[in-house]
């Protein structure tokens, strides 16, 4: 990384200039810098609508860049290690969706671990590539879904070397890392692409002693979300490729979905975010995993709470741990993560990030302060003393092995019928139905419905947790394949 | 003397719209804590004052009001503190009036900001002294922190704390009062800063605040006090217990046995200090 160069932010740069140029505007957008729409300004205030412009010469243009966005990304490929970066303001759904479409055409294959995110599995919808799912392995007393072993991988691939590519999550929701690095190896050995979704893992790229990122893994896409532990604003995204992939043919690829109007507030807080995290990003997330330990120290001396940390790691199933993920199994206190998760919004004024069935994921970041923590340590303290509940027996998320029957687009466009929920038992599914949080689908489009699943769906939802996918909002009725 | 004076005020914004100023003679002090900026400020009406991020906290004519008030009023109800804990307060004011008390063995001071304890030392000698008492232990850290293992172990906490908005915001919280009464033994009393209920953006907080303490607590009370720095000149403090009632339990003829010397609280005024104006009495009801 040339840190010299990583001081410039030459796109930011060339939106402070335009703004002082005080241009006459015969362009969109309509509301011209917020003189025609008063509510916009009281809202997001008059810097802000003053660079909410459209794409011009001297700011560049996303769809093609030739210039300050052009530089700006160069950059971003330089501070995080890769051949080349874009950026992306569709959220890291996009990158997902972009890396799967760049490996896939429709009936190409993709080895996946099952609790992907759904970006993913809507991409194959959109591109009608075939899923070909690894158990990541559950680990049934935290609830938690974990990584995909090396054998399970060796596995898949030797009974699908006509797969396309691999994507792997780095870490997952709850701070779980697979063996990255032989998993990309194992992949170019079986000449497929090595697809890696770091939603929850920009600060790979930055913090010292965390789990290895993409890039240096010698991956060849990554989906890397700067707005989550990065720092910029919601739905700006970076995606990352390698030497072996072809940039222009990534480009054509983003180009399809991607909107033509990118906001320039989205790709300004990539340019300047990328900065922060080059310059300053070491001690930044230095500081957040102390945060994150101390928490997790305060948090395990209460009784009832499990903070769980690099402890998990068993070279397998979990083969490195992402030390800054903060998740709080609650089950010793007789209550679930969402009962937990709900208490300390309504009852303490404290937002987390998410609660399943046996956990609460706090998410904390550089922005995050000691006195914060001290807060959710003692209102985790407080809630033990008034609600906790003799431990009972919990519904525990076993893995459901998912019976693929037709590929996601096949069954997303099929006839289909609406049934009751318990009349589909033998039936293909014609639509996904995710279980929130955590967000990995119990049923993809496709997939055939089984007793267990029924079982799994009605079980999860007494328990709180929210369904979502299907046309039936409550989940009385699924559509299934004619 | 008036010529020998320059204009030269010290400001504060109670409200966007309302402000109070006080004519400073000398800028004595100011530095940054890990937590806030801290300033000290001599003045010709208030003596030396300091403030926290901008916001007066006390001076010396007036600070006399709110540790007698925060100390004497539960201490004339309890009828055998032995233990207290004061989170903040580390100017000593409130630890000077606990030491009158000859009955308390323990007086715990939790309080994070090392630099507000050595600024209150050296430039508030009066108020410090209370931190010279042999039964004093000074903890430097986070209220919070120190409650959470705390377990049945006080007869009386006192909540020094006064912006439910800045680093101390934790204090003023749902955990805070939970962490407190878990704290407590069976009969424990907790005070705090209740705020200033006039201005209509203290309102919410005074509201927030006497809701959660309401939950947490089978007797809360609100008592007032007259302090010319504060917001409208007009100040609130809770009283919550778990057995005693501020004024039920209250035992004046014990106190005045005591001959403890003070400048605002009487046995007296005790009693007034619970008879709210009704805007006030209406806040805390529909909040209950």
């Amino acid at each position: 990384m040339d840190n010299t160069r990583q001081q410039e932010v030459p796109l930011y740069s060339a939106l402070e200039k335009f703004r002082r140029l005080r241009v006459v505007p015969f362009d969109v957008p309509g509301h011209k810098r917020g003189r025609g729409n008063r509510g916009l300004v009281d809202f997001l205030g008059q810097q802000c609508v003053e660079i909410d412009v459209n794409s011009m010469k001297p700011l560049d243009n996303l769809c093609h860049p030739v210039s300050v966005i052009k530089e700006a990304e160069e950059l971003a490929a330089d501070a995080f290690g890769a051949a080349h970066a874009f950026f992306m303001v569709g959220g890291t759904t996009g990158a997902v969706q972009s890396m799967v479409f760049t490996a896939c055409k429709r009936g190409d294959k993709i080895i996946m671990p099952r609790n992907v995110h759904k970006s993913a599995i809507n991409a194959l919808v959109l591109c009608g590539a075939i899923p070909v799912y690894i158990d990541p392995k559950v680990d049934t007393k935290l609830g938690i879904p974990l990584g995909m072993e090396i054998d399970d991988v060796k596995k898949a691939i030797a009974e699908n070397p006509d797969a396309k590519a691999i994507l792997i999550n780095n870490p997952s929701y709850y701070g779980i890392c697979s063996d990255l690095k032989t998993i990309v190896k194992l992949a170019h050995d079986a000449r497929m692409l090595a697809l890696v979704d770091e939603a929850h893992g920009t600060h790979l790229y930055f913090g010292e002693d965390l789990p290895l990122n993409g890039m240096a893994a010698g991956a060849d896409m990554s989906a890397v979300s700067m707005h989550k532990s990065g720092g910029s604003l919601t739905q700006s995204s970076l995606l990352l490729i390698g030497e072996g992939v072809n940039e222009g043919y990534v480009s054509n690829i983003i180009n399809l979905t991607q909107t033509t109007s990118a906001s320039y507030l989205l790709l300004g807080s990539l340019d300047i975010s990328r900065r922060n995290l080059a310059l300053h990003g070491r001690e930044s997330f230095a500081k957040v995993c102390e945060m994150a330990s101390y928490a997790r120290s305060e948090i395990n001396e209460i009784e009832g709470y499990y903070a769980f940390g690099s402890e998990l790691i068993n070279g397998r199933s979990v083969f490195d741990f992402d030390e800054t993920k903060l998740v709080i199994n609650t089950r010793g206190i007789g209550l679930t993560g969402i009962e937990v998760y709900d208490l300390l919004r309504e009852e303490y004024d404290i937002q987390m990030e998410f609660g399943d069935l046996s956990n609460v994921l706090a998410y904390i970041s550089i922005g995050d302060r000691l006195q914060d923590i001290e807060r959710l340590a003692g209102a985790l303290d407080d809630i033990a003393r008034l609600y906790s509940k003799p431990e009972g027996s919990f519904f525990s998320a076993e893995y459901v092995t998912p019976i693929v029957k037709a590929t996601p687009q096949e069954a997303f466009y099929a006839e289909k019928i609406k049934l009751p929920i318990g009349e589909t038992v033998g039936r293909i599914c014609a639509e996904s139905v995710m279980c929130y949080p955590p967000g990995i689908p119990i049923l993809a489009p496709g997939e055939m419905i089984t007793r267990d699943i029924l079982d799994y769906i009605a079980a999860a939802k007494e328990k709180g947790c929210s369904m979502q996918g299907p046309e039936s909002e409550d989940i009385s009725e699924l559509c299934v394949l004619k | 003397m008036a010529e020998n004076r320059m204009e030269y005020w010290f400001e504060e914004m109670h409200t966007a719209n309302v402000k109070m100023a006080i004519r400073v003679d000398q800028h004595l002090y100011s530095g940054t804590s890990e937590f806030r900026r801290i300033d000290v400020f001599d003045s010709p009406e208030f003596g030396k004052f300091l403030t926290s991020n901008g916001n007066v906290i006390f001076s010396e004519q007036e600070e006399f009001t709110y540790d007698e008030m925060i100390v004497h009023v539960p201490m004339a109800v309890h009828p055998d503190v032995k233990r207290v804990l004061v989170i903040g307060g580390g100017d000593g004011g409130v630890a000077r009036e606990l030491s009158h008390y000859k009955e308390i063995e323990v007086i715990d001071i939790a309080e994070p900001d090392k630099m507000f304890v050595d600024v209150c030392r050296k430039y508030f000698p009066d108020n410090a002294i209370g931190l010279e008492d042999v039964r004093v232990r000074i903890y430097y850290e986070d209220g919070l922190r120190f409650l959470r293992r705390c377990k049945d172990k006080y007869d009386l906490i006192i909540n020094d704390a006064t912006d439910p908005l800045g680093h101390e915001a934790g204090l003023f919280t749902k955990e805070f009062y939970g962490n407190c009464y878990k704290a407590l033994h069976e009969d424990g009393i907790m005070v705090y800063q209740h705020g200033s209920p006039f201005f209509d953006e203290d309102e919410e907080n005074c509201r927030a605040m006497h809701r959660k303490v309401f939950k947490s607590f089978p007797i809360t009370r609100v008592y007032q006090a007259h302090i010319p720095t504060c917001p409208a000149g007009y100040w609130l403090f809770g009283f919550a217990s778990k057995k005693y009632h501020p004024l039920k339990d209250f035992d004046p003829e014990r106190w005045e046995k005591r001959n403890i010397k003070t400048w605002y609280y009487t046995t007296h005024l005790h009693q007034g200090a619970f008879m709210l104006p009704k805007y006030v009495e209406d806040i805390m009801k529909e909040e209950e």
